[in-house]
């Protein structure tokens, strides 16, 4: 085994790497630009391509083109950018073309602080393009972990043929941390499920597995139609409610039946909980700081940390917030994931903890909330 | 030739219900029969085709054609089509946009795309007017026409779209109408065999909204204004600077020869593998480039 200090960008890029990514389009953009200058460098490497587009519209619209063609392709930004993205990340929904986004968040709104850290993209990652969309938003806290889950990103694009985004805090961007590289026979690699039915028996969105519909590429000798439009089981543009509802039902269902597999988290101390804290990203670390002095003071303090916060994992949060007398959330923002932590196990019992100046929670804000205070 | 022999019919969808969503009349049929026929001519199998469009009128067709297709966002279809064409270099990708959709909202990808020399074949079928959303002006709708956001008349000029396509760096800028439905197959299939970033604007009309709005007439005279109005290049030497500017210029308008990005790009993983051996990464893991 190999041990390094690495960058938390930098474990972005290995890991798109490790995960089969052979493309990546981007525009430049603070705090994220380090994965795009790391790909650069080593994507050329592996016969891949790394393309420096006009502007964040244009890169992941030529990921989503690349991903067509069987490449496996991911883009990063910031909120700037990512609020430029949001109409191709509707489309890539819509037309279910694998692709991973990540998002390093920076203080918004507007230009904001480019080099502060923030939380602010939460309910943007969720609702950013328009209309009912499924997605799914992972979030590590660590460098080891944006390894990890820039590979799990890929796997459930792949599999779900949907757009993932992986949102990243500055701070785990930017830190450098031991790293140990794993043997590459024990990184998981998820592929798309091909087709093996004749072409002209081929039905694009008819013949699904588990709810996802195999993609060939295109040149592959299957020749189909996409569109950002409402489409039948042919690709074609349809208005009729008897082609729209299933597909709606379908897409929909195809991340909601697989939660188990989705929904990814750490319970800690949650059993005897009488205040559970429920975190994400740097902030998890401020928290589970935070817990671990609240026990030491005989507190009963449990810690569910999210790495999947799209969907939300609302039954995980209802069984934790049953027992327990205070739900604690912490966010570098002024109450986005609180909404839906409120929403599950009720307002009386959230209390939000937040910051939104471009400022890292401290343990001692999340003991304070702990103690009442 | 019967029925059943049209060159056209072996490149549309058979599982795709006709009628096509265009108005009666409107040029952008031709477009496509101009598109099927060059690609014919070439002898391209179907597999090995993709069009990609944008949103608009335009946008449409592709859903016709038995190739790759794919229908993107507006204004972004060249974006897409990169992506697409850097994937599947084997790929003739070919691009059909609208003006609003080349040149308003993807003016800057269309740039770009003609800067890098992207292999693409760009067409651009231009009707003067945003002719699906009711006739709003476009970047090319001429001064002092009148649009359903120009009431008073339109004050912005226009942008010529070939010479900006000179001016970005296309390799390949060619211009017929759709009266001139066979010169135009053979300016597209010029383009497609041009190895670079090649656009052939396709001069057409809008007669429901522009030709209603500007009293135009029906698509029949409007036809017959792009007949009149338009001339060949080598006739159009012969006329002076100020009757040239109000004429149509049909014709290859330039060609160029410089390598195209793949080419290049392939140079940038040569030099990259040369570095270092990239695979050594996947078989030790991260740490194998320490």
């Amino acid at each position: 085994m190999v041990v390094r200090l690495m960058q938390g960008n930098e474990a972005v890029g290995w890991g798109a790497i490790a995960a089969g990514c052979r493309f990546y389009a981007g525009y430049p953009i603070t705090p994220s630009t380090e994965i795009a200058e790391m790909l650069a460098r080593e994507l050329p490497k592996l016969g891949g391509i790394f393309i420096q587009m006009e502007d964040e519209i244009a890169s992941l619209a030529a990921c989503i083109g690349a991903s067509v063609g069987g490449m496996k392709a991911m883009t990063a930004t910031s909120g700037p950018g990512f609020s430029l993205m949001q109409e191709h990340i509707g489309y890539a929904a819509m037309a279910e073309i694998p692709c991973v986004i990540v998002n390093v968040q920076r203080l918004g709104p507007s230009t904001g602080q480019p080099t502060s850290p923030s939380q602010g993209d939460i309910m943007q990652a969720r609702w950013g393009t328009h209309g009912d969309h499924p997605i799914i938003v992972l979030y590590p806290t660590s460098v080891p972990e944006a390894f990890d889950l820039t590979v799990t990103a890929f796997n459930m694009a792949e599999k779900y043929r949907t757009p993932v985004i992986l949102l990243m805090d500055e701070v785990v961007a930017h830190m450098r941390e031991r790293f140990e590289t794993p043997p590459s026979e024990a990184i998981r690699v998820i592929d798309r499920m091909g087709t093996s039915v004749p072409p002209e028996w081929y039905k694009p969105f008819g013949d699904t597995v588990g709810d996802v519909p195999p993609m060939p590429s295109f040149g592959s000798g299957y020749r189909y139609h996409i569109t950002g439009l409402y489409h039948d089981l042919m690709g074609y543009p349809t208005q009729r409610l008897d082609e729209i509802n299933p597909w709606i039902e379908r897409v929909h269902r195809k991340i909601s039946a697989h939660l188990e597999d989705i929904l990814l988290y750490r319970e800690e101390n949650t059993e005897d909980a009488k205040v559970v804290i429920v975190a994400y990203g740097i902030t998890a670390r401020s928290a589970r700081h935070a817990m671990k002095i609240a026990r030491q003071h005989r507190h009963r303090v449990g810690l569910v940390t999210l790495y999947t916060i799209w969907p939300f994992p609302e039954e995980v949060i209802l069984r934790v917030g049953r027992t327990a007398r205070r739900v604690v959330v912490p966010e570098m923002n002024l109450g986005q994931l609180a909404l839906e932590v409120e929403r599950v196990v009720g307002r009386h019992k959230v209390v939000r903890v937040n910051r939104a100046d471009g400022t890292m929670i401290a343990p001692q804000m999340i003991l304070d909330a702990i103690e009442g205070r | 030739m019967a029925k059943d022999d049209h060159t056209a019919y072996a490149y549309l969808r058979t599982t795709k219900k006709f009628p096509n969503i265009w108005c009666a009349g409107c040029g952008i049929g031709i477009v496509m029969g101009a598109l099927i026929r060059a690609i014919d001519r070439i002898g391209l199998d179907k597999d090995e085709v993709a069009v990609v469009s944008g949103i608009g009128c335009s946008g449409r067709m592709p859903v016709y054609l038995d190739f790759n297709t794919m229908h993107t966002t507006h204004g972004r279809a060249l974006a897409f089509a990169t992506g697409l064409k850097l994937a599947q270099p084997n790929l003739k990708v070919i691009v059909v946009m609208g003006d609003g959709d080349a040149l308003a909202i993807g003016g800057n990808h269309f740039i770009h795309a003609a800067r890098r020399n992207i292999d693409l074949t760009a067409i651009i079928i231009n009707n003067l007017i945003y002719g699906m959303t009711g006739g709003q002006y476009s970047p090319t709708t001429p001064l002092d026409m009148r649009a359903s956001t120009a009431p008073y008349g339109h004050v912005e000029p226009p942008f010529p779209i070939c010479e900006l396509s000179i001016a970005a760096g296309a390799t390949f800028v060619a211009r017929s109408t759709v009266y001139h439905a066979v010169e135009l197959d053979r300016l597209i299939e010029k383009a497609i065999r041009k190895v670079g970033f090649s656009v052939v604007e396709a001069v057409s009309y809008c007669h429901t909204t522009y030709g209603r709005l500007n009293r135009m007439g029906s698509s029949v005279e409007m036809m017959r204004m792009l007949k009149e109005n338009s001339i060949s290049l080598a006739a159009a030497e012969n006329l002076k600077p100020e009757e040239r500017a109000t004429k149509i210029i049909r014709g290859v308008l330039h060609e160029v020869e410089k390598p195209d990005y793949l080419t290049l790009y392939q140079k940038v993983i040569e030099h990259a593998k040369a570095a270092v051996d990239g695979k050594e990464f996947l078989r030790a893991g991260p740490g194998g480039l320490e």
